[in-house]
């Protein structure tokens, strides 16, 4: 596009920036350290547009509002780091379990606590999987740009108003801090999704109907239908039950929504994968460096390819067995002790070596780190 | 106002939700049911549509009230009914939101919670069922128990100090307070009228009778004879005013504690609201 808005921002701003453009209304957070540029950009622009901003007095009053307002219609979304996103837990539970849509945006620092409040770290990618207690199937995605900042942060109001489920957005202290320029998309360039709601009269209409799908049509607060939500295992009404034959559809209903559908969350980004031997596989911050390592090492003739994961939850395995089917090793890279790696152990078959390369002291992954790994391991 | 007057319990039956199964999860003589009455009564009489009323509550044997109830409800988490509730309003202005919470639920594990939406004075009325007890696990100690009484986890008497939610919510900046109990039905009803018209954040202080745990530790009998209980050591504030601190140990001062009026959240965010998008154009 010619006249393409140019902006030079921040990747916690461009979140903002992505959440206004999905039609976002609400946000409640409460401040910490990376994520604060989310909320102090909420409380600026929000207010311009017609929406709501407000500073809860913590995490987990935070979450709670922000499932109040999408209940009640409006597309909500908070952002927190490591002690705040475990705060939320509970309540996250709370959003599975009733398919209420929202976005949580954890740009992670290092712990577990307190941790390295300013520096970089991957290590809450398995809570963004299994953070809640209970049985469910979870979506996450993770930018590695500023630019994806803004184009994860639509695709993550998109799924979860799709399967009308919570989404998090796993950025890192380094993505949320950096500067970089943007073209900030027209309205239409994107697709923008809103909730599908309920035609049929509100007599017939089951707030929790089990459809080809598996999503229910959703009504907010106030739009003539009434409903009953509860965190308690329901029925299709809405209304706690101890049947097993409530319980299995209820549960099957939360997993199969969304795994039934894989192919339409699963994003990956493949270079170079085409006659590799050996494939880097990261997210977030780790993928700018192995996409540098390997096109370093490709000018110096290693037959190398990188694959950047998009969708982290559900974890996209049919496309990576498929990808990495001629490789013989892989290096998978991580700011931790090892997170993902144990899927792509679980997914790939045993003949490919696969070979670890972590950080864990809220320092970045440099290209040159990952060369040597690559040296190490050819 | 309707010209037919309605027979008190077809008022109550007509706000039952249809397809909700009975019987309750309430022991019988359970004050919770004692409270929703009074509750559905003060709604029909303001006549608001139901439609446009959303009831949210916490966990705990109190925070079952409004699952009975044919409006929008949430049945929230343990101790966060008043944040849910904040995002409705807030999302939702125009919305009635009321909140049903217990002891436990509002001044223990949601006590942040509770202070703080006093403090913002936003415009939700919050029905606090006082039982001094957690009943939905079984009889446990709670903020408010009273000194020395027993409960599962204060089998030798509580040496804690109570919290008083009136007080509490006064302090926190709540802009109507009242406090009334369950033997007091129609002045539960005048309390509950009052709080809902108030526009700003309203707390109404019920107190009630868990005879199942609460009587049955502490030796004051069956349902009928915590009513009594409640009848016997009740002062009106009038009356209240007039007695010393020593003649009013031990009882409940009812009625309306505290009023005044302060701007309210939701008011004051859209001005904000306005004026930035005015300079907009
Ligand atoms: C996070 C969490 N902790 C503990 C519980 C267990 N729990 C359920 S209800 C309750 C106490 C309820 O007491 P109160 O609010 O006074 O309500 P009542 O049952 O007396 O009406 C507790 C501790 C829970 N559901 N969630
Ligand atoms: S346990 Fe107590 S509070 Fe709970 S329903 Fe029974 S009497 Fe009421």
């Amino acid at each position: 596009m010619a006249n393409k808005k140019k902006k030079l921002m921040q990747g916690n701003m461009a979140c903002v920036e992505g959440a206004i453009y999905s039609g976002m209304q609400f946000f409640a957070g409460y401040p910490i350290t990376p994520s604060t540029e989310i909320a102090e950009g909420c409380s600026r622009e929000l207010p311009k547009i017609g929406g709501r901003f407000i500073q809860m007095e913590d995490e987990i009053g935070s979450i709670a509002a922000v499932i109040g307002a999408s209940i009640a219609g409006m597309k909500s979304f908070t952002a927190t780091s490591g002690p705040g996103y475990s705060l939320m837990q509970e309540n996250l539970g709370y959003a599975f379990i009733t398919e209420t849509p929202l976005v949580v945006i954890n740009v992670q620092r290092g712990g577990p606590s307190t941790g390295l409040p300013t520096k970089v770290s991957q290590s809450d990618t398995m809570q963004a999987r299994w953070g809640p207690h209970g049985d469910y199937a979870a979506i996450a995605v993770a930018p590695s740009t500023v630019q994806e900042c803004h184009t994860e942060t639509v695709r993550a109001f998109n799924l979860s108003e799709r399967f009308r489920t919570p989404v998090t957005i796993l950025l890192d202290e380094v993505i949320g801090h950096s500067r970089g320029v943007i073209s900030l998309p027209e309205k239409g360039e994107l697709e923008v999704y809103n909730r599908v709601k309920p035609t049929a009269s509100p007599e017939e209409v089951l707030p929790f109907e089990m459809t080809p799908n598996l999503v229910s049509p959703m009504a907010g607060y106030g739009e003539g239908y009434r409903f009953h939500v509860t965190g308690l295992t329901h029925d299709v009404h809405g209304f706690s039950t101890n049947r097993s034959d409530e319980i299995f559809p209820k549960l099957d209903k939360l997993h199969n929504k969304i795994l039934n559908y894989r192919d339409e969350i699963s994003k990956l980004r493949i270079e170079n994968m085409d006659d590799a031997e050996v494939a880097f596989i990261s997210y977030g911050s780790v993928s700018r460096a192995a996409l540098q390592a390997t096109a370093i090492a490709r000018e110096a003739g290693v037959k190398v390819g990188c694959i950047q994961l998009y969708t982290i939850w559900p974890f996209p395995e049919k496309e990576l067995r498929q990808i990495c089917a001629n490789c013989s090793k892989v290096i998978v890279g991580e700011l931790n002790m090892g997170q993902i790696i144990h899927e792509i152990e679980r997914v790939l078959p045993g003949d490919i070596e696969i070979h670890a390369k972590q950080r864990y002291d809220g320092e970045i992954m440099t290209p040159m780190q990952l060369l040597e790994k690559l040296e190490e391991v050819l | 106002m309707a010209t037919v007057t309605k027979q008190k319990s077809d008022v109550v039956l007509d706000y039952l939700r249809p397809g909700k199964k009975f019987p309750s999860v309430w022991c019988p003589g359970c004050g919770n049911g004692i409270v929703m009455g009074a509750l559905i009564r003060a709604i029909d009489k303001l006549g608001w549509d139901r439609d446009n009323i959303a009831m949210v509550s916490g966990i705990g044997c109190s925070s079952r009230l409004p699952i009975y109830l044919d409006v929008h409800t949430l049945h929230s988490t343990h101790g966060r009914a008043l944040p849910f509730a904040t995002g409705i309003k807030f999302a939702k202005p125009g919305m009635k939101v009321i909140v049903v919470t217990g002891d436990g639920d509002a001044l223990a594990i949601g006590g942040n919670h509770f202070i703080h939406a006093c403090r913002r004075n936003i415009d939700i009325t919050a029905i606090l069922i006082n039982n001094n007890i957690y009943g939905m696990t079984g009889g446990q100690g709670s903020p408010t128990t009273p000194a020395e009484k027993i409960s599962t986890t204060t089998p030798f008497g509580n040496v804690e100090k109570q919290f008083d939610p009136c007080q509490l919510a006064i302090g926190a900046g709540a802009s109507y307070v009242a406090r009334t109990t369950v033997y007091h039905t129609p002045h539960m009803e005048k309390m509950l009228l009052a709080a809902l018209e108030h526009k700003g954040f309203s707390l109404v202080e019920a107190v009630s009778n868990c005879h199942t745990y609460f009587g049955r530790l502490n030796r004051q009998g069956d349902a009928v004879a915590m009513l009594n209980l409640f009848k016997e050591n009740s002062v009106m504030k009038g009356k209240a005013s007039k007695m010393t601190d020593e003649e009013l140990k031990g009882k409940w001062v009812l009625g309306t504690l505290h009023e005044h009026e302060a701007t309210e959240f939701c008011d004051e965010y859209q001005k904000l609201v306005d004026a930035q998008m005015s300079k907009r154009g």
